[in-house]
Order: C-alpha cells, then structure tokens, then sequence
C-alpha cells in the first residue's frame, strides 16, 4: 500500500532525529518489560524459597512468623520446642523424614543453624533442587561447618579455616563461643536464597558450646573444654522447629491437623506453600509501585514521539499539500501519522523486546556467580503480549492529535502552501 | 467539448463578509491552453484551489469534463482531482524522500485510472522523463540531487503521467531564470498536445502570456473588485 511505502520512506529520511525517539521508547518498553520479568521471577524465586518440605513446625505463634524465622532467617521464635515433641511427630507412620532446625546463635551478622545430615539429604528449593556443595562435604564432626555460599565469599573463608560463633545476634567480645572454634569442611553452592547467608552446624556442636552456660551467659570460673565438651551428653533437649516430609502429600492437611492438636505442648504446623503466598501478598505491594512507575516511563518515552511529531507538522506542510495535489484526501494525510506512529511504536516495542531477551542473557553468567540465580531465557507470554499491545494503542491514540491538526490544515491549505 | 465551464460562481472564505471571488462566466475548450494573469490578492489562490477541487463553491457552477464538481462530496473531488488533473506548483513539488521515478509515479498510486492509462508506468515514466530532457542516471536519485530546473520538469512528469486531462500550473515558471522557463514551457506545450491535455496556467508573469493561445485577466473576471482582499489562511 502507498501510504505505508510512503510513511517508511518519510520515516527513513528523517531517521536521525525518528531514531533517538526510537530509542526513548525502545528503552521504557524494555524497562516494562524487564520489571515484568523480575517482578515474576522474584515472585516464583519466593515461593520456591523451599520446596518438597510438606509442612514447617514449630512453637505456636503466626503461620508467617514461624516461616520468616525458620526459612528466612527473620525475626526470632517465640519459643523452643521439645526434642521430645519432634521424636514424637517424626515417628508418625505418615512421615517419611525430618530435618530439625536450632537457631540462636550468629557469626559476624550470619545466622548459625544447627540441624543434622538430614537436611543434606532432604532439603530441597527452586526446583525441587537438592543442596550441592561447590567444595568440601556435609559436617560430621561436632565442631564442623557448612558455610552458605555468599557466607563464605563476604568473608573470605575457604576449606579448613576456624571460624568462632557469637551468642545472639549480637557479636561482642563477651558473648563469643571462642573457646570452641568451628572447623569450615564444605561450602555449598548459590542457591538465591536465605541459605547462601547461613552457617550449618551440629545439633550436638550447638549444645557443645553451650555446656558452660546458663540462662543465656557464661557462668564465670565454670569453663568446659571443647575436648572435655565432647564428652558430655550432647543430646539436645530443645530445637527452634523442624521440616517435615510426607510419605503422601494429600495427607499434609491431616498430619497439619494432628500437629495443631498435640496435647503435650503448643504447636504449630503450617503448609509452607501456603504461608510464602501469604507473606508475597503482605510484602506484594511493591509490585504495583514498580508497574505503576513504569507505566509512567512508558508514557514519557511516548509523550517524546508525540512531541517529535507536533514538532514535524510544520515542516511537512509542503509534503501534504504535494500529496493533496496527486489526489490524496485528508484522511490519507491523517493516516500517514497515525501510521508513523504505530510503525514507531512497533519498532520501539520490538527493540525494547530485544533489548530485554538479549539483556538476560548477556547478564546471565553473572548474575548466576554472584547470587547463584539461573535468569531463563525471557520468553514473553501473553501478559507481555499485552502490555505491547497497550503501547501500541496508546502510541496510536497519542498519534490522532498530530494526525488531527495534518487532516485540518490540509483541508484549508489545500494545494498552496507558501513556505 | 469544452473542459472547463464556470458560471456564476462564488467563493467566500469563512468569517468574511464579502466575497473573495466572483466569475460570472468562462469557457476553456480542450486544447485551449489558458493562462490566467493574476496579482497577488486577485483571488488567484482561491481560484485555483476551486478548479482543483480543494474548496468548494458557495454558489454557481463549475463544470470540468462534464462533471459538475460543485455538487460532489469532498472525498469525490480529491478522486477526480487524482482521476483527471495533473498540479504543477511554484516550487518544492517533489516529495524530498522519493527518488525522481517514485516521484513521478506517485499520482498513479492515487489514482487507478492514470495507472491504467500510463499502461507499462515503468515505460511510461522512462518516456516522459526522457522527453523532458532529464538525464538518465538521474532517474533514480534522490530528487534533493536535483536542481530546480531538474525539478521543475521532474513535476511536469508527474503531472503529465497518465494523461490527465486538465493541467493545473501554479507560476511553475517563477524559480527559474529566463533562458530555463522558455524551454520548460515548449517542454510543456509539447508534451500537454502529445497527449491531449489542457493547461490552466496561473501566473503574475505577464511576460509569459504571450506563449498562450488565450489570456484572461483575473483582476477583470473577479467581480468582487476588492482586489486587495488578504487570503485569510
């Protein structure tokens, strides 16, 4: 069609000026875009924060609460549980494991976990993804540590090195457990969550370096020896809580139940699937502020194209009156910014588009060493579809303003234009 | 048959309280190229953009082809104006991002009925390009390359293409110096009789009348007799 011919050929001879509009908009899809992605893949990394585990357990509090402090490392429980209570649902003929977590202590801000092998063997996130260990093996000493990835890159650790566990969160000199040292033997690989920040240790190594305290301080002149520690009896008597896996995951609901209803002690269970939805949904909001604000880019990089245009409307007088003169109505002078605009538009959105797949992908290995987080390959679904489609017919209603004064003032100049 | 019948008629720009141009009546007869002298501010404007189609007449009638244009709608009038006339304007008549071929082309891509008379229009524009004089291996440049002389007969082509009957010319003449305007005339004439089409020749130029068959005066046709009145564009 003429017109289109026409439009392309006008475009490409105004191309230098057409291309930093291009540019503009090309950028604020590609901003569009790219929050989609991360907005969704930070959504679906959350959720998948832990995966495979059927239900949370620990002391009863909030559903969120219980989570934040056991998966994410937030906040502290409100109280320990029995390792009687945990021996008691572990042996439930529906449970296939249980991984014991005990929390408290810290190394230079990094939570301490202490847990057994168990949480090696069984632990899953993202995609159902096993823990893998970029070097060393799982603790099997009392005083061994598995250090979380960014741990261990921060800090600087390697294989072998001593690290000395601080009491609390806090980490001053006087609640130091530097009498009883912890050996790094493995380091595990990014995973992209709570995990790269966490020192694993023992159960027994978390009740050894506190065989000498009472009530939360050392007991002065009372001082047991790491040696002498292993000594002792160091079945713990409290964990913070514990995952459990189901041989049957319809029954989750039931065990759920019969954790909630434990008559010696006040537990809660809680579906983590279930309460990590929850929690998107309270932290959710700043997903609408991110498309909002980039609704509003996208805007600007428009109102940029219109302003090119009403900026050309002067000195494409002469080319509408020559296209009246040849025959051409109004309308088809009305079309020919609304195509330049939709063509813009298209191009603007395909660029931005391609901006954002190969963006990705030149990102990719970075971001995979730095926070151990696979970028897929940006593929856009039918939302993206959509949000492409919002530009282009928002460029086209921006366009019927241009298109309109063309339509008008070549209906009055008609054939002569002194310019 | 005559191409151009006129009667009675007016044309009053919106808000005025007189009118701009008033002709009680002119005959053109194919053939009879006309060239129509007129001031700035004689109504000559108005005039032309009447017989092209672009306004159209408070009253009276303007009869081309034997077509009453002032009965028709907007859009009939542009189809008729691509369907049957060829416009030559002053100067910039070239679209600066079309070559010289696409240049000349353009009015058969408004028009199905100059494309079918150009017939073969790659061989039809070769013709009349050649005709005019104009180099070959400037066919295919962009029009920019051009000099005005160059351009002005590139327009002549474009107008000429598909032979239309009724040739509009708008001081085509008025860029060029004295030597190019004679031989861009003869270069008019000729091709306007090889294919039978008639010119309207507007002009403030009175040295040019003399190449015509015919002269009016529009200062003595225009009845209003405020020969001053601003185009209010």
């Amino acid at each position: 069609m003429i017109l289109l011919h026409l439009t392309l050929r006008s475009l490409w001879n105004r191309r230098a000026s057409l291309l930093l509009t291009l540019f503009s908009i090309a950028i604020s899809v590609s901003l569009l875009l790219g929050v989609e992605y991360i907005r969704k893949e930070a959504k679906s990394s959350f959720l998948s924060t832990i995966s495979g585990t059927d239900l949370v357990v620990g002391a009863r509090s909030g559903p969120v609460q219980l989570l934040l402090y056991s998966v994410f490392r937030i906040g502290n429980a409100t109280n320990n549980i029995s390792w009687q209570s945990y021996q008691d649902v572990a042996s439930k003929p529906l449970v296939e494991w249980t991984i014991p977590i005990s929390l408290g202590d810290s190394h230079q801000g990094y939570r301490v976990l202490g847990t057994n092998q168990d949480y090696f063997r069984y632990y899953r996130h993202g995609d159902k993804r096993l823990l893998e260990f970029a070097e060393g093996k799982p603790f099997a000493g009392v005083f061994d540590a598995v250090l979380g990835a960014e741990v261990a890159r921060k800090l600087g650790y390697q294989l072998n090195d001593n690290i000395v566990i601080a009491h609390g969160a806090a980490a001053t000199r006087f609640t130091l457990h530097d009498d009883k040292p912890f050996h790094v033997v493995g380091i595990l690989k990014p995973t992209g969550t709570p995990i790269d920040r966490t020192v694993h240790v023992s159960l027994e190594g978390i009740e050894a370096i506190h065989v000498d305290w009472v009530g939360g301080t050392k007991v002065p002149g009372y001082q047991i020896s790491a040696v002498d520690a292993l000594q002792k009896n160091l079945q713990p008597k409290v964990i913070t809580a514990f995952m459990v896996g189901l041989k049957n995951r319809a029954a989750a609901f039931r065990v759920q139940r019969e954790i909630n209803d434990y008559q010696r002690e006040p537990l809660l269970a809680t579906v983590p699937g279930i309460a990590l939805a929850e929690l998107w949904q309270a932290i959710g909001m700043f997903e609408t502020v991110l498309r909002i604000i980039t609704g509003f880019v996208v805007v600007a990089g428009l109102l940029g194209m219109l302003t090119t245009l009403l900026s050309t409307l002067n000195e494409r007088r002469r080319e509408m009156a020559i296209l009246r003169a040849v025959g051409a109505h109004p309308r088809h002078v009305f079309l020919l910014f609304v195509l330049e605009a939709s063509v813009i538009a298209v191009l603007g959105c395909l660029l931005g588009a391609g901006l954002v797949f190969i963006g990705l992908l030149a990102a990719r290995p970075w971001v995979m060493a730095e926070y151990g987080f696979y970028l897929r390959t940006w593929i856009p679904d039918l939302n993206d579809g959509l949000l492409l489609a919002v530009v282009a017919v928002l460029a086209l209603l921006f366009s019927l303003i241009p298109g309109a004064i063309a339509y008008r003032r070549s209906l009055q100049d008609g054939l002569t234009v002194r310019v | 048959m005559n191409v151009i019948e006129l009667r009675n008629l007016h044309y009053r720009w919106q808000g005025q309280s007189r009118d701009t141009l008033a002709i009680a009546e002119l005959h053109v007869a194919q053939g009879e190229h006309l060239f129509i002298r007129g001031a700035s501010g004689s109504g000559k404007t108005t005039f032309l953009n009447l017989l092209a189609g672009i306004l159209h007449p408070a009253s009276g009638s303007l009869t081309i082809l034997g077509q009453a244009l002032h009965s028709m709608d907007n859009a009939a009038r542009d189809r008729f104006r691509a369907d049957h006339m060829g416009v030559i304007f002053q100067q910039f008549n070239l679209l600066p991002y079309l070559s010289v071929r696409e240049n000349v082309q353009l009015p058969c891509h408004f028009s199905t009925r100059r494309k079918q008379q150009a017939g073969d229009m790659q061989a039809t524009t070769n013709r009349l390009l050649e005709h005019l004089g104009l180099d070959r291996n400037l066919w295919e440049r962009p029009v920019t390359d051009l000099s005005v002389g160059q351009q002005q007969r590139v327009a002549v082509a474009r107008a000429l293409i598909g032979s239309p009957e009724l040739i509009i010319a708008d001081e085509p003449t008025s860029a060029l110096d004295t030597d190019t305007r004679d031989g861009f005339l003869n270069l008019l004439f000729q091709e306007a009789a090889a294919q039978g089409s008639t010119i309207v020749f507007v002009s403030h130029d009175p040295h040019i009348a003399s190449h015509f068959p015919r002269v009016v005066d529009l200062a003595k046709v225009n009845q209003t007799l405020i020969p001053s009145t601003p185009n209010p564009k």
